[in-house]
């Protein structure tokens, strides 16, 4: 706990605590944009997400202005999202769910190409840059995708995001709802690894279910753990294989109160 | 492998803020809970100021911690390095965030002094000014 810095040769260190905190000034994030001048220095105090929370403050607004639903759908990667997209616009279809997708890839479109012909409207965002590619999608990114969907002619909207535990949970894309696709062979122990994801979501789809017999996984102890970083979350337990488990999380994904 | 789009955010509002200054330092308050890794966000910040205005500036991270407080027996709780939020009297998960999840920039220093802030307003043609707010996108 304390100061991080970097000298000029490289070295990079970190200082006992200086000060005690102002509560008052980190607890309340309001406005403030406005500046404290001082001889060298500002006072700035501005949120680094206050940017990604504005646009998706206005995507949310977009959403509710057409009234589609939108759930953003994260996971490690091969978790299963895309399969779980694959087994569900069919069906979505045959409920009259009109359906989009937005697939967040790094480079390829071979997600976006398993999801065409099945009756959903698909904006593929691919996030390469030039470092790389990023590890999550944030607000502008969908408000760019949006751009490639007739929002009017939806009722939902499945963000799939980039395959990640850690990075996908800090962006708020405007996503009414949250789910995460798990799977079985990923064993009990991630949510204590990886708890600030599994807090923020609303259900967790424990995927390849038709696996169990083979691998020594502790479904109840998995769901213990989750319990401990997420008393609220819903879990439905499914396999994209076998199709088990599918009709629970369609009615999930499809119950007025997603919104 | 967010910070390095953290950086570039951070990188944002500096520039808006320093108008023509040379920074030499940026101060940031960054909370346990948005699992940045000190480290790496040091060396992005070095990769996205190359060959920028704020190339050299250091950045100081300074952390905070998570103090919850529980909803079920009121206590508050300090979390120095976990990031399981649980009430460390009644065990309780029903907890509130206080503080830890912020990601701020505080302070940006110059490297040289700036113009005394008493300069009268109207000298100031109001689209050079520095010193006023951000403004809204």
């Amino acid at each position: 706990m304390g100061r991080f810095h970097r000298h000029d040769d490289g070295t990079v260190h970190q200082h006992e605590h200086e000060h005690e905190h102002d509560s008052a000034v980190a607890t309340d994030l309001g406005d403030h944009t406005g500046y404290e001048t001082g001889a060298d220095r500002i006072d700035v105090l501005e949120r680094i997400f206050d940017e990604n929370d504005r646009a998706a403050a206005a995507n949310r607004a977009a959403f509710d202005a057409q009234n589609v639903t939108c759930v953003n759908l994260m996971s490690a990667p091969g978790a299963g999202k895309t399969a779980l997209l694959q087994r569900s616009l069919g069906e979505l279809r045959d409920r009259g769910v009109r359906t989009g997708v937005i697939e967040g890839d790094i480079e390829t479109s071979i997600d976006a190409d398993r999801l065409a012909g099945l009756g959903a409207q698909i904006s593929l965002l691919n996030t390469g840059n030039g470092f790389g590619g990023e590890c999550h999608l944030d607000a502008p990114m969908v408000a760019r995708a949006l751009t490639g969907l007739r929002l009017a002619d939806l009722d939902l909207l499945l963000v799939e995001n980039v395959g990640n535990l850690v990075c996908p949970a800090e962006f708020d894309v405007g996503a009414h709802s949250s789910a995460m696709v798990y799977a079985v062979t990923e064993g009990e122990e991630k949510p204590l690894k990886y708890p600030v994801m599994f807090r923020a979501v609303d259900l967790v789809v424990v995927n390849k279910i038709d696996l169990l017999p083979y691998l020594d996984f502790d479904i109840d102890l998995f769901e213990a753990n989750l319990d401990t970083v997420n008393p609220t979350a819903r879990t439905i337990r499914v396999s994209t294989k076998t199709g088990v488990g599918l009709p629970d999380w369609l009615d999930w994904v499809t119950a007025p109160e997603r919104r | 492998m967010h910070e390095l789009s953290l950086c570039h955010a951070v990188m944002g509002v500096v520039d808006r803020a320093r108008g023509d200054r040379t920074v030499s330092r940026v101060q940031l308050r960054v909370g346990q809970l948005r699992q940045v890794v000190p480290e790496t966000l040091l060396y992005c910040w070095d990769l996205v100021t190359e060959n920028t205005p704020m190339a050299g500036a250091v950045l100081d991270i300074d952390h905070v911690r998570v103090r919850l407080h529980c909803t079920d027996c009121g206590a508050d709780t300090v979390i120095e390095k976990s990031l399981i939020l649980l009430c460390d009297s009644c065990r309780s998960p029903t907890v509130q965030v206080r503080e830890g999840e912020e990601f701020l920039v505080t302070t940006v220093h110059f490297a040289t002094p700036t113009a005394p802030l008493s300069a009268p307003a109207e000298e100031n043609d109001p689209e050079e000014n520095s010193y006023g707010p951000i403004p809204s996108t």
